[in-house]
């Protein structure tokens, strides 16, 4: 009840029409007989930051993946600027919860690989991957191995090589799951930033609440057994308001709260 | 592999080769291989007979004594070095070497100084299979989680209790991996050890079988020879899988 | 200053070496003799040219097994882990065949083949390719799935996943595979030469038995078991400078 009271709130002062980056339509999965997802329809907003929360084995991670083009949907569709995605593509890059980076590649050509595989030649996409490295604040350690680097540097290397190939949507799965919790922090700062500068889409998966009430335009909220949108959450007032006051403003904590009462009966 | 989406389970390829072998035979290719049901008649007629089961029971002794003292002096000597420092670093580089050496070097070496029968087979059979079951004891033992032996230390276990409810136990997967990968290392070190020293057991057998260009006969020992090593590698490798629910999870 | 772990080293070998003497003074037996007099012959042999005249024999079967069995065994092993029919159809032979006695089927090889080379490297490459197919087919298979999701969504093709993603994850346990093959090949190789005809070290061992000059034979044993751990050295060697990022110690044999 509360839910949709916020819900309703926060979609009158949020009424936005922009077009969608994304758009799932009817969405299943199924797993012989186990159903994944049923019948799933998501819109993601154009230059904004879109979370996929829900309670593990709610399917977050297999919509993600059927966006990616990782996995094939047993029937529905995705449309990624209104064009069918049947695989991965140059519009959409990854970033994987488990770094995924290559143990025996230095921290340039890890971050150079996304560019390799697009055929970009060796000089000119190590000084692109140069840049990113840099922006991410990595300079100084292209040629360490990923082994020598902290988790929260790895990540760092996995958002230089999603950045570097310049898509149009980023997927991040569970990004900052796997780093300490200063290091995340800073990251959903940074998050933050990227999205404002950054004219591009983000669909971003997580189990903490926090994190998706801290750093998302709009919340999918999804329940598991089969996989469904519970709701879509719009937070807005406290976008504005400065990183440092969102963990202190009334509408954040409200919707936090909020969104654990729904949750806390799936949580075994 | 599915096939119309039924499961083919593991092993069943082995059919289609027994198929293979038994039109390979049929067609009369090659001398040396004589068809499958052929070669299985052969193993039904000679199963039973004294010359075969001798060979069986003087492999089986040789292999079970050779086995017993590699896992004792392994598994011992493998905990020692585990816990104590310097006995490691005196007698690790030698495990090393022992381990990936051509030990059949050795085996002229046995037959002078332990003569041409039983002794030096059970001991190329030991000295086959220790090196790696010293070395997963060690590795065992090395690896056991501090926070553990301090949970014994700080509920006041004696080194002893300590020795057998900690140290034991949660070394015993990587143990018992290497007591499986042994006791195969075992199984070719008996049939070496057999085959130089040719007077005993499975390597008589071949010897005759081959003098005498007794194709079935020998392709039956093999398969027997082989079916047995499998199954017993197949069986340890069950065993180990039952520990391996703590093995994951320390 | 020497560091720890090498003195100790030093002191271990002088303690095997003063036992060996001390025990061939002894003597423990008339088939043992001392350190000293095998490493006499053991140089002796080098001076006058029969080491390496032994050698020339003994590697020959050695190096082509070795070679066949790599590369063959690297090649199946990728096909096996690649392609799930091919896994069930040739996984189950080697998996009994690394299981199984392989050293029995020699005889046989001796009546086929006869007792020259073709033999004695039939010998080497049914020791050694057992372990060679299944370590690579076992590595490939378990190349990390994220390692090759995130190769698909930056759109590698299959082959640069093949050749940039799979082979270099799977290489530490193809070159365990290949140092396990290498030392089943030093073990057939010796046993052809032991077994099917003496030729090359297996001579030397073979001989110098029958003439009762144990030293000799000592020595013979000394230099193959030598021979195969600095082999086994050069393969790690070649390994770390083949793939220098992947020394994190994440795969054990």
């Amino acid at each position: 009840m509360a839910m949709s009271q916020i819900n309703h709130k926060t979609t009158e002062k949020n009424s936005t029409d922009i077009g969608s980056a994304v758009s799932v339509q009817n969405i299943s999965k199924n797993y012989g007989d186990v159903e994944a997802l049923r019948d799933m329809s998501l819109e993601f907003p154009r230059g904004q930051l879109t979370s996929l929360l829900g309670p593990s084995g709610c399917g977050k991670t297999t919509l993600l993946k059927i966006i990616a083009g990782l996995l094939e949907p047993t029937s529905g569709h995705v449309e990624v600027n209104g064009i069918n995605v049947s695989g991965p593509g140059p519009d959409r890059a990854f970033v994987f919860q488990d770094f995924a980076l290559l143990p025996w590649a230095t921290v340039l050509k890890n971050v150079a690989f996304g560019l390799q595989m697009r055929g970009v030649a060796a000089s000119e996409r190590e000084a692109i991957a140069e840049r990113y490295i840099k922006s991410v604040g990595l300079a100084g350690f292209e040629n360490s191995y990923p082994h020598e680097l902290s988790g929260g540097m790895r990540q760092r290397v996995g958002l230089a090589r999603a950045l570097s190939v310049d898509a149009d949507v980023l997927l991040m799965d569970e990004p900052f799951s796997a780093v300490d919790e200063q290091t995340r922090r800073k990251f959903q700062e940074d998050l933050l930033s990227l999205v404002r500068d950054e004219n591009k889409t983000f669909i971003f998966v997580t189990h903490s609440i926090e994190e998706a009430v801290y750093v998302s335009d709009q919340i999918a909220i999804l329940l598991p057994r089969p996989s469904r949108v519970s709701e879509i959450i719009r937070p807005s007032s406290f976008r504005n308001k400065g990183v440092d006051n969102i963990r202190r403003d009334s509408e954040y904590l409200d919707i936090v709260d909020n969104i654990w009462s729904s949750l806390r009966t799936y949580v075994e | 592999m599915y096939i119309f989406g039924y499961r083919l389970p593991g092993m069943s390829s082995l059919v289609v080769w027994g198929f293979l072998w038994e039109m390979i035979g049929r067609a009369d290719v090659t001398f040396f291989v004589p068809p499958l049901s052929e070669v299985f008649t052969t193993l039904y007629s000679i199963i039973g007979t004294v010359a075969f089961k001798n060979a069986l029971a003087e492999t089986a002794y040789a292999f079970s004594l050779g086995v017993f003292f590699a896992v004792t002096i392994g598994v011992i000597i493998g905990i020692l070095m585990g816990k104590n420092r310097l006995l490691d670093e005196l007698l690790l580089p030698w495990v090393n070497v022992f381990l990936s050496a051509p030990l059949t070097a050795l085996v002229p070496v046995l037959m002078v100084l332990f003569g041409f029968g039983m002794k030096s087979i059970i001991i190329t059979t030991s000295l086959f299979a220790v090196w790696i079951i010293i070395l997963n004891s060690r590795a065992g033992v090395k690896q056991i989680n501090r926070s553990l032996v301090e949970m014994a230390n700080s509920f006041g276990a004696s080194p002893i209790d300590a020795f057998f409810k900690i140290y034991f136990w949660a070394a015993l997967p990587e143990i018992l991996g290497g007591v499986r990968i042994g006791i195969i290392r075992a199984v070719k070190g008996v049939i070496i050890g057999q085959l130089l020293i040719s007077i005993v057991g499975f390597g008589a057998l071949f010897e005759l079988y081959s003098a005498n260009f007794l194709m079935g006969h020998f392709w039956a020992v093999l398969l027997v020879l082989f079916g047995l090593a499998f199954s017993i590698s197949e069986f340890l490798a069950y065993l180990e899988r039952k520990v391996a629910y703590y093995a994951a999870k320390r | 200053m020497i560091k720890r772990a090498n003195l100790l080293k030093i002191v271990s070998a002088v303690v095997l070496c003063s036992a060996w003497e001390i025990a061939g003074r002894i003597p423990v037996s008339y088939a043992f003799p001392t350190f000293l007099d095998s490493m006499r012959s053991f140089f002796e042999m080098i001076g006058n040219g029969m080491m390496l005249e032994a050698y020339k024999e003994t590697l020959q079967p050695l190096v082509i097994g070795v070679l066949i069995s790599a590369f063959l065994g690297i090649g199946l092993g990728l096909w096996i882990g690649l392609n799930n029919f091919f896994d069930w159809l040739f996984s189950p032979i080697f998996i009994v065949m690394q299981a199984a006695p392989l050293a029995a089927l020699i005889p046989l090889l001796v009546l086929a083949y006869g007792i020259g080379l073709t033999s004695k490297v039939m010998v080497v490459c049914i020791m050694a390719m057992p372990v060679i197919v299944l370590n690579t087919s076992g590595a490939v298979r378990n190349t990390p799935e994220s390692f090759k999701e995130m190769g698909k969504s930056f759109l590698a093709s299959r082959a640069s996943i093949l050749l940039r993603i799979i082979i270099p994850a799977a290489s530490p346990v193809i070159f365990a595979g290949l140092r396990l093959g290498v030392s089943a090949g030093f073990i057939g190789a010796i046993l052809a030469e032991l077994k099917i005809t003496p030729t090359g070290v297996g001579d030397i061992i073979t001989y110098s038995r029958s003439i009762a000059d144990y030293p000799s034979m000592y020595a013979a044993i000394f230099s193959i078991i030598l021979l195969a751990v600095l082999f086994l050295n050069l393969i790690e060697k070649l390994e770390t400078v083949l793939f220098k990022g992947n020394q994190r110690g994440y795969v054990s044999d």
